[in-house]
């Protein structure tokens, strides 16, 4: 990416060498990131990230509609990049399902493609359902839904944001029509991303100007961004086998020596089907916000709910979709593994958390009152 | 979780002296104004292990209409102060979170604000957040992390008496910035656990240290708002949160805005006024009638939703029963008290006797009449200048 910073200043949109030197890497960068996914090469338009390639996928698909009504289905545990965009459908005039998932303890987190075909109407213009859940890690059945979507004739976009570069993604064998990816999600820079749009797919641009991205994304191409998009791509599709069995082990050994050394500790997602990278935990009795805090001050990073949300008093959306009480969702965490992560990393973590939650337990109020209740019965 | 294992507490600990790396971690509460950015400023120079903690209150996105054209200028909670209170901890390099306590903030201040003055009472919410959010749901949270205490931006100082076994609570040097009225509250434990550096500085003093550690927020204006009322208007925050809301009982809601009669103390009907809640005891202006005199508000009557008014002899009282009480230096005595009780911010401490009816309730005979004893408000009783305790005015 350096280069593109400094000496290869030029803009790929420009006839001059500079510009063709950008070019060319942009070109470069859209052959990997194709590859990472099947897909081929002009059918990635670079965006933002993933909330730009979500919004652009979803409102440039109803926009590109003929139908007199349009009518959009999604799932309870989108990311808020399709939800909140569902929001302003509404406010729009168009309608909008939101589908339930599952909440039994095998295939907790799982949408029914079943609930998809039932809610697809005549009017319907497009199916939106993720890919690897970003807070579960839970793996949607994707080809069956895309199978759903085709037989009844509308367009299939996934928010593949979550497992871009942790599983192997490939569009036409998933069937989807359009496709969102992140690059800082696999190891790439923040503030850029994908939307892969099947050849032939109409959308609706959302930023007019200039002639970039074959008229799908006006403006002048973010080169140092789309390099890099275009390294890690390259890096995760090569790395993805050893990475993801690596990781996985690492992510195993996490959860069962937790579960091991704290009691009351849940495993939030249906464990059989996720992201190899994902673990999100209930701690219940530990507020979710002082764990968060505790462990960041011993050196640990992870999240209650989603980055986007922090902040907010609502425990996650996902969480109470996928059927857990206020409580546990709120004292839910969630950790994610990556390439940098080592053994040493697992061995430090769980030598810190259960010293961290009992802690927090033994100090909190309500399981203070809780334990009181308990020996009052 | 890659990369350096090593904390950020452990970095700050190495990088101060060795006694100091031994002492407890203190929580500071950041609110994004001079006096906490003050307090964090100092303990980081005293090489004091600190975390900085500011607490989401209100979402100021709530009630809209309350907003006006204006520039909403240091609110509490606003993204302005948040982004202040996190600019001071990275210019001191300390650890920082935002916590979210609108929940409890709602539940504990926000809406007993708005039914004490629906009830015909003068609420001071900045009591309840001290007693039941600061030094409570926040003490808890800095402990859960780690820290042993709290420390804020509080004009007053906490001294512990080896002979009583007491921690004992003291008017701040600077008396023009005291605000013991607010912290009379505060439990033993929580005393134990509370650190308020800026009790023994004038805010001058405070100003300057700011300026010598070049805090950010130094030259910043003080609030004095209720920080969760835009523009000072608590009947526009009462009537829009009424409205979004509800309130705990139907009939206060009822109520609200309902015009009644405005009476003199006689009986004699003199007009009307237009809701309860627009009145506080003792106060003067907005009564909308011309009687050749001064006229005062004496009281409000919530059964008959009457504003009772007089002149300014008949806002004199002598006598009130205070509830609540929250003994502080002593435990509750069985016997009167002689003590200089404050009624209100700013009222000057007067003389009166404190006859004990009970371990929390009490019954306060000034020696000299008060003028707008007023229901709601806070009777804390200082013996120099300690804080003997205080409680609610019934």
């Amino acid at each position: 990416m350096l280069p593109f910073l400094g000496e290869n200043f030029g803009n790929a949109g420009s006839v001059h060498t500079p510009g063709q030197r950008a070019l060319a890497a942009v070109a470069a960068a859209r052959d990997c990131v194709a590859a990472l996914i099947g897909a081929e090469p002009n059918e990635i338009v670079f965006t933002s990230g993933g909330t730009e390639a979500d919004n652009l996928a979803i409102f440039g698909t109803v926009a590109a509609s003929t139908k007199p009504r349009q009518h959009v289905i999604t799932t309870a545990i989108e990311h808020h990049a399709i939800l909140h965009s569902c929001e302003e459908l509404l406010r729009q005039g168009v309608d909008v399902t939101i589908v339930p998932v599952r909440t039994g303890q095998d295939s907790q987190g799982i949408v029914d493609p079943e609930e998809i075909r039932r809610a697809i109407r005549p009017e319907t213009v497009l199916v939106s359902v993720m890919h690897a859940n970003n807070e579960l890690g839970t793996i949607q059945p994707i080809e069956e839904i895309a199978r759903v979507a085709a037989q009844a004739g509308v367009s299939f976009h996934c928010d593949a944001v979550q497992s871009a570069g942790k599983v192997p993604l490939d569009v036409k064998k998933l069937g989807v029509d359009l496709l969102s990816i992140s690059a800082h999600k696999f190891c790439g820079p923040k503030g850029v991303g994908a939307l892969y749009v099947r050849a032939g797919r109409q959308i609706v641009p959302r930023a007019w100007g200039g002639h970039a991205e074959r008229d799908r994304r006006a403006g002048t191409e973010n080169v140092p961004g789309i390099v890099g998009i275009g390294k890690a791509a390259e890096l995760a599709r090569k790395l993805l086998a050893e990475d993801s069995a690596r990781i996985r082990s690492l992510r195993d050994r996490l959860e069962s020596s937790l579960l091991d050394r704290i009691s009351h500790v849940q495993v939030n997602g249906d464990r059989s089907r996720r992201v190899p990278n994902t673990s999100n935990l209930s701690f219940p009795g530990a507020g979710g916000e002082a764990l968060l805090i505790a462990l960041d001050l011993q050196g640990l990073a992870c999240s209650t709910g989603a980055a986007c949300s922090s902040g907010s008093t609502e425990p996650s959306h996902v969480l109470l979709a996928a059927g857990l009480p206020h409580d546990d969702a709120r004292s839910s965490l969630r950790f994610s593994l990556g390439r940098p992560t080592t053994e040493a990393d697992i061995d430090r973590a769980v030598e810190i958390i259960p010293a961290v939650v009992q802690r927090i337990r033994a100090l909190s109020p309500r399981e203070q009152e809780a334990t009181a209740a308990t020996h009052a019965r | 979780m890659s990369g350096n294992p090593m904390s950020t507490i452990d970095q700050l600990e190495s990088a101060s002296s060795a006694t100091a790396a031994t002492a407890p971690t203190v929580a500071v509460a950041m609110s994004g104004g001079v006096d906490s950015s003050t307090v964090a400023a100092i303990l980081r120079e005293r090489g004091q292990s600190i975390v900085g903690l500011t607490m989401q209150l209100w979402n100021q996105r709530r009630l809209p209409e309350l907003q006006g054209d204006g520039p909403r200028q240091h609110r509490c909670c606003s993204l302005d102060d948040v982004y202040d209170a996190r600019r001071v901890a990275d210019h001191l390099n300390i650890p920082f979170y935002v916590i979210n306590f609108e929940r409890v903030f709602e539940q504990t201040v926000v809406r007993p604000f708005v039914d004490d003055y629906l009830a015909g009472r003068t609420p001071i919410p900045c009591t309840r957040c001290n007693n039941d959010v600061k030094f409570e749901q926040l003490l808890v949270t800095a402990r859960q992390i780690g820290a042993s205490k709290i420390a804020t931006g509080h004009y007053a100082r906490v001294r512990f008496n080896g002979e009583t076994n007491r921690y004992e609570l003291l008017r701040a040097v600077d008396d023009s910035k005291d605000q013991t009225y607010f912290l009379f509250g505060l439990t033993q434990d929580q005393l134990a656990r509370a650190e308020f550096p800026l009790g023994e500085m004038t805010k001058q003093e405070v100003r300057a240290i700011a300026r010598r550690l070049a805090v950010p927020v130094a030259e910043k204006p003080e609030s004095q708002e209720i920080c969760f009322v835009p523009s000072g208007s608590y009947v526009r925050f009462i009537e829009s949160y009424v409205q979004e809301q509800g309130t705990a009982s139907d009939a206060n809601a009822r109520k609200l805005g309902e015009p009644g009669d405005m009476v003199t103390t006689f009986g004699e009907i003199l007009g009307r006024h237009n809701g309860l809640h627009n009145y506080t005891v003792g106060q003067r202006s907005g009564l909308g009638v011309a009687v050749g005199r001064p006229i005062y508000v004496v009281a409000l009557d919530r059964e008959t939703n009457r504003l009772i008014v007089g002149h300014d002899s008949e806002l004199r009282g002598s006598v009130c029963e205070v509830r609540n009480i929250n003994w502080i230096s002593f435990e509750p005595p069985a016997t009167p008290v002689g003590a200089r009780v404050r009624i209100r911010n700013r009222h000057e401490p007067a003389e009166a006797e404190i006859t004990p009816l009970g371990d929390t309730t009490a019954r306060v005979a000034f020696r000299q009449p008060q003028r707008a004893i007023t229901p709601g408000q806070a009777a804390v009783f200082y013996s120099g200048e300690q804080v003997l305790g205080g409680g609610w005015i019934v």
